[in-house]
């Protein structure tokens, strides 16, 4: 047990380096320089950006600098405000993020969850061809589609939830409803489908053999079961969530991470680029490292092994 | 014996009766992908994505043709009309005609969905292939490799990669196929790792089979049903990151037009009250999204032999 928790977190450890070091060469990599667009400039204002920005050092001195500061967990300073650093930026939009998703997230899997049972259990009947024509649609259409059909016409036609900052609790109900759409979706079909498995399954039978009630069937027996392929994609949902919050975010102008990310790339502010990647890496890795480790919690037929197949 | 016993000669006619052939298969011997045609008729819903996308593909093929405008026209007399006899679907706010705009950015948008798939899909043959038929440390060292890489998330990666890159349709393209090439690995890998140890493959080799023979006739046809539909799902995913990344600017540059860009230009007329000019990418990108999950869906269910009646 102890060596598969360690394996998978040396494995964490590497990814997210190999994601520092991938984005920090990718933006060195970036033809131009960051103080090109400013204008004309006094060669030696120039030179003392450089400087302070540490530009003017070989590339690899700047690499093992930024590493170290990331272990201080020093984002650097963002190269458009002089007050203003990375830290800060993550400081003030990564609570409102994981707000938003974390909303989300819930939505998505009280929707998702109640779709896919419903659909499995009324299999091939009217309420399994309505949930998979919601999750269908919910697939199909993109997030920032639906994001501006809700604005025009919940928030600006009807007037029923305000919209366009991120203030009172009715603020945040449209973005979480437009960014929980698509993983609802995902959810309910993986569900669906791994409960009509379930119910095919010889220990289902004995359970009504027994004379169990249905309700006990389905809660104790089958959901439990069916619920582990859920439990698997949950990392990769959260990482949907939290890149799909990007556009989410834009559109809805409220400020998180995604916000400032996007900000970021039409600044090219190199610096808030690769901070918020890798911390953006950073928090999905760690993510994807517990519900990998909570799976084995959760169904214990799972032997770790260490190595994977 | 008796010699009054009349035996006439046609007693001794040789046996040329049809009962002979009463062991024969009388049908017609029925291959792999006849028989999952077969199932994918069936299929209402999925033959519904097939014809959706092969219109789709018509459309994108004859569409800028059709009405005598070019998608890069301006005229500033004529812009933001609704539907008319001369624009079909309106122009937008540079009096671009937007039927031609809709299937030259579906060209553009099926281009970028395809050609994505087909990078993932030769990328993924190759490690994916070399790493299961290798085994052994190789495969285990490749397979580490990927899943790190696999850990970074994708919308990120690609929003970097453009970042870098600049934007442009072949960056694009590149930018995808950079991140989505593993899950295509992966799939090919595990289905090569089950498949060389199966009981036929090991027979055809003692019988003296080639390894281009097992590769021709056993490894490939059997492969090739789950990567059939994780192209068919590869494509909506790449024509819904296009989207998203023109609608945050890093898409195709103008005057070419995609559905993202058509979308991203729509929003500013979209929120002066001019819906329609959403609702035509929107509704495109839905329908493609749809088209392709569904046959997705179909072929997988098609080609999964244990779902065979």
């Amino acid at each position: 047990m102890l060596k598969y928790i360690g394996k998978r977190l040396v494995l964490a450890i590497l990814t997210l380096w190999v994601v520092i070091t991938v984005t920090f060469f990718l933006m060195h990599a970036i033809p131009g320089n960051p103080f090109a667009k400013e204008g004309t400039m006094p060669q030696g204002v120039y030179e003392n950006l450089q400087r302070y920005y540490n530009l003017d050092k070989p590339l690899h001195v700047q690499y093992v600098m930024y590493l170290k500061a990331l272990m201080r967990l020093d984002f650097g300073p963002s190269l458009k405000s002089s007050v203003i650093t990375v830290n800060d930026y993550i400081k003030n939009g990564f609570p409102v993020s994981l707000h938003l998703g974390l909303q989300a997230l819930a939505i998505a899997l009280t929707f998702g969850l109640i779709l896919g049972v419903i659909a499995a259990l009324n299999h091939n009947k009217w309420p399994d061809y309505v949930s998979m024509i919601v999750a269908i649609v919910g697939i199909s259409v993109p997030s920032f589609i639906l994001a501006t059909v809700l604005i025009n016409f919940v928030a600006v036609e009807w007037k029923l939830l305000p919209v366009a900052t991120w203030k009172t609790w009715k603020h945040t109900v449209l973005p979480s409803i437009s960014l929980a759409m698509m993983p609802t979706a995902y959810i309910a079909r993986l569900m669906r489908s791994s409960m009509l498995e379930v119910l095919g399954q010889d220990y289902i039978k004995t359970a009504k053999a027994k004379g169990l009630s249905q309700s006990v069937i389905v809660i104790k027996h089958a959901i439990r079961n069916a619920i582990l392929p859920v439990v698997t994609v949950m990392g990769i949902v959260t990482a949907n969530l939290v890149t799909g919050s990007f556009v989410i975010e834009r559109i809805f102008g409220i400020p998180g991470m995604g916000e400032m990310f996007v900000k970021g790339i039409f600044n090219r502010d190199y610096p808030v680029i690769l901070g918020s990647a890798v911390f953006y890496s950073g928090i999905l890795i760690f993510l994807i490292f517990i519900v990998d480790i909570s799976y084995s919690f959760i169904d214990p037929r799972i032997k770790l092994t260490g190595g994977g197949k | 014996m008796d010699p009054k016993i009349k035996l006439s000669p046609e007693l001794f006619q040789p046996y040329y009766d049809n009962d002979k052939d009463a062991e024969k298969i009388s049908r017609p011997s029925i291959s792999y992908w006849v028989d999952a045609w077969r199932r994918l008729k069936q299929n209402k819903l999925a033959m519904i994505g097939l014809v959706i996308i092969a219109i789709l593909l018509i459309l994108a093929i004859i569409g800028p043709y059709l009405n005598g405008f070019t998608y890069y026209e301006q005229d500033f007399s004529k812009k933001n009309l609704p539907p008319n006899m001369e624009h079909w679907f309106g122009t937008d706010s540079a009096g671009r005609d937007l039927f031609t705009r809709a299937w030259y950015g579906a060209r553009i948008s099926l281009f970028i969905g395809i050609m994505a798939a087909t990078f993932d899909f030769i990328m993924g043959i190759i490690y994916g292939g070399f790493s299961g038929l290798k085994g052994g440390r190789i495969d285990t060292f490749m397979m580490r490799v990927a899943e790190i890489l696999y850990s970074v998330p994708y919308l990120l990666m690609v929003i970097l990669l453009m970042v870098v890159f600049g934007a442009g349709l072949w960056t694009m393209i590149l930018a995808m196929t950079i991140t989505g090439w593993i899950p295509m690995a992966r799939l090919v890998r595990g289905q090569v790792l089950q498949l060389k140890e199966q009981e036929y493959v090991q027979a055809a080799h003692t019988m003296g089979a080639g390894s281009w023979w097992i590769l021709k006739k056993h490894l490939i046809p059997n492969t090739m049903g789950p990567i059939l539909v994780n192209i068919t799902l590869t494509v909506p995913t790449a024509i819904f990151a296009e989207a998203t990344l023109s609608f945050l600017g890093l898409g195709i540059p103008a005057p070419m037009a995609s559905w993202g860009t058509m979308t991203s230009d729509a929003l500013a007329a979209f929120l002066i009250g001019n819906v329609y000019q959403l609702f035509i990418p929107a509704f495109l990108i839905s329908l493609t999204m749809f088209g392709f999950n569904v046959l997705g869906d179909g072929l997988r269910d098609a080609l999964d032999p244990r779902l065979r009646k």
